[in-house]
């Protein structure tokens, strides 16, 4: 991160230097800024939300069986992480919101996924094997119905906007299934 | 596809449904402890907000300096062998940086080239198939004050990479 975070800036300021924008890192430092604190303060209303319902659903015992239900897929893909580990239900409700496009809530059940996994984490500074599994599903995986794109097509005057569901359906199988591949060999080491 | 609207407006009120009634039934005092779990939601985005502020930093000044157009020419040599229509390799780009961003470089193409046009359609495909990766990340990882990513950009990278291909592929078979 300390590398990629580096890297993005220094070629944005470079590339605006040479074309002569140089005033842009000034307007993002006022505007991006502000733009994060309001979106982490937007994100408040719906995490306290999911956090709430996701208590009732541990205290019920419903987690639990939830957790149960979906053992044979939670085993394969997060061998380290116990069954009935709160932890498994935060990650598939997180995965469910995905696919239903609710983005918001799907970052408060994701939130509460990563802090469930770092219980479990022995170095705390490093991600866990589940940590970088379940984020690499998490960021490749998709709404079934991208309204903001089927939008787009119809404003564009598209003879069959929703063609595109199948063919990103189809996209984003593959593309999940390379992350959990490359995972799965990068597991257990150390570093590189 | 109507089938599929109802499942998406339907799943948040079912799972909400579905977990109140089941704390009653199980004698739950289910008010109290929605408040309880609730709190934790200040916390958590208090924690997430420097991160943010880090990579809303980093990922707007690369987006309106105009690095990521000189990142795609500097691109194009290793991605036309590919088959990677130079007409997507923007958003291809993009994508793994801004969701706002790539909506913004998407409708350019679906207006230049046409919604139902090769590039406009494996535009879409690649739209609706990838996430942004290092927002994510930052978001996540920074929650947890997780300072070291090991294999998760390496990951992210080569599953976008997959999308991306699979994008152009499967347009190329299914929709001509």
């Amino acid at each position: 991160m300390n590398f990629i975070w580096a890297f993005i800036i220094l070629i944005g300021i470079l590339v605006a230097t040479l074309t002569g924008k140089l005033n842009v890192t000034n307007e993002v430092i006022l505007g991006d800024a502000q733009e994060a604190i309001v979106f982490a303060i937007s994100l408040t209303g719906i995490m306290s939300v999911w956090l709430g319902l996701m208590n009732i659903a541990k205290k019920s015992g419903l987690i639990k069986s939830f957790g149960n239900l979906m053992k044979p897929l939670t085993k394969l893909l997060f061998p380290t992480v116990p069954p009935n580990h709160p932890a498994l239900s935060a990650i598939i409700m997180n995965m469910v919101a995905n696919m239903m496009g609710a983005g918001n809530s799907a970052t408060a059940l994701g939130l509460k996924a990563m802090e469930d996994l770092q219980s479990l984490n022995k170095n705390k500074r490093v991600a866990s094997d589940a940590m970088c599994m379940f984020l690499v599903i998490n960021m490749s995986s998709i709404q079934l119905i991208p309204l903001t794109v089927l939008k787009l097509r119809k404003d564009a005057g598209s003879i069959f906007p929703e063609e595109i569901i199948i063919t990103s359906i189809i996209a984003t199988a593959i593309s999940t299934i390379v992350g959990i591949l490359v995972c799965k060999v990068f597991e257990g080491r150390e570093s590189y | 596809m109507k089938v599929l609207a109802m499942i998406s407006i339907m799943a948040i009120p079912f799972i909400m449904t579905t977990i109140i009634l089941h704390g009653l039934i199980k004698g739950i005092n289910i008010y109290e402890t929605f408040i309880e779990g609730a709190k934790e939601g200040f916390t958590t985005a208090i924690k997430i907000m420097p991160y943010l502020v880090a990579i809303f930093l980093a990922i707007g000044i690369l987006r309106r300096s105009g690095g990521l157009n000189y990142l795609t020419s500097l691109l194009s040599p290793i991605t036309k062998p590919l088959g990677i229509p130079p007409e997507v390799l923007p958003l291809a780009l993009m994508r793994p940086f801004s969701g706002s961003g790539s909506l913004g470089i998407l409708k350019d193409i679906i207006t230049t080239y046409g919604p139902d046009s090769f590039v406009g359609r494996v535009a879409s495909t690649m739209m609706g198939s990838a996430e942004t990766i290092f927002f994510t990340m930052a978001v996540y990882f920074g929650a947890v004050g997780i300072q070291k990513s090991r294999h998760t950009v390496v990951a992210a990278l080569l599953s976008h990479l997959a999308a991306v291909l699979a994008s152009v592929l499967i347009c190329r078979i299914i929709l001509f």
